[in-house]
């Protein structure tokens, strides 16, 4: 099995890049950065229908992957509005996957923890599994864990940014207190660095939308994305060494031609 | 009657069941879900909602999202 394999309760994900589909330029450049991100899942949303049909023309796009799908509850400002919504997703895109974003900021489109939480712990009640969107807060991590998420997805900086990982240190925390747990870097990221340092960190997955949406070449970005995931995915299996205030030479000293010469002249 | 659906408001002949209104709004056969006055309403169930004066009613399908 490859090590790009993520496996999700009965699911195996064939590649740990997690892709949004919302804000390309056309459905050609979204079809486009699908081929070429090669995505594990797809992320997907729920808007208002009319007989025109628009949502239709759309999902006739993205089920032609043939990808797993992660509703969002994206813009839900209430618990209420977000549980509606994760029913909603369930019967359409028949997954009980939710991607449940609680918003209580509209400036930084920062989640409200507290109502996060009471969703959460509904829509598991539900039956649903739930990818809360979350701040790096350690003790919302806890309480989420508590309250039976499998999956935690804090964000790296608010949506759409392109920042980065803003706390580092938090996201490391969070790996280091939830070995078991799968979690992804959700949101903020803009260049590919990014993403490969949050694989590098030993997260499961990144999902990202804005960077390659709004790329100046979505389906080169898409690319670029893909291979930085998996090389931050393969560096972390692979040990990345500590890091050191001092110099160490890498290439050996043993017979090394004029050894000592260069002293010796300056003593003279 | 006035019921409003995705947010416009509508007149419709009474009586209705949330069933009438999905085919007056022209989306029967459509990949949809709905909505009534907050809650989610099973497609299982479209036949048996009735509607009053005032509901709210949401029709969403799938869309593009992050």
């Amino acid at each position: 099995m490859s090590a790009q394999n993520l496996h999700i309760k009965d699911m195996i994900l064939q590649s740990r890049f997690f892709l949004g589909t919302a804000g390309y330029p056309s459905p050609d450049t979204l079809a486009q950065s699908i081929k070429t991100a090669k995505p594990g899942l797809l992320t997907v949303s729920l808007r208002r229908e009319s007989a025109q049909g628009k949502g239709q023309k759309f999902w006739d796009i993205i089920k032609s992957y043939n990808l797993p799908i992660l509703p969002n509850t994206a813009g839900c400002q209430s618990v209420s509005e977000a549980i509606t919504t994760a029913q909603m997703a369930r019967e359409i895109f028949e997954t009980n996957w939710i991607k449940l974003e609680v918003i209580g900021d509209d400036y930084t489109l920062q989640p409200d923890p507290f109502g996060l939480l009471e969703a959460t712990e509904k829509l598991l009640a539900l039956g649903f599994e739930v990818f809360p969107y979350m701040n790096d807060d350690l003790v919302l991590a806890e309480r989420l864990s508590d309250a039976g998420c499998d999956i935690l997805m804090p964000w790296g900086a608010p949506i759409g940014s392109g920042r980065g990982l803003n706390n580092p240190y938090a996201l490391k925390l969070l790996r280091k207190r939830f070995p078991d747990k799968i979690l992804v870097v959700d949101a903020g990221i803009g260049a590919p660095s990014h993403a490969a340092s949050a694989m590098e960190l030993g997260y499961d997955a990144v999902l990202l939308n804005t960077a390659v949406s709004k790329a100046h070449h979505p389906a080169g970005m898409a690319a670029a994305f893909s291979k930085s995931i998996e090389a931050g995915r393969l560096g972390y299996l692979s040990g990345i060494i500590e890091q050191q205030e001092n110099a160490s030479a890498s290439t050996p000293m043993i017979d090394k031609p004029f050894w000592h010469q260069h002293d010796q002249k300056r003593e003279a | 009657m006035k019921i409003i659906i995705n947010g416009e408001e509508k007149t419709l002949e009474a009586p209705l069941n949330l069933y009438d209104v999905l085919v007056q709004e022209d989306v029967i056969g459509m990949m949809i879900a709905v909505a009534r006055n907050g809650e989610f309403v099973p497609k299982e169930n479209y036949q048996s909602v009735s509607i009053s004066e005032g509901d709210q009613i949401e029709i969403v399908a799938p869309m593009q999202g992050g």
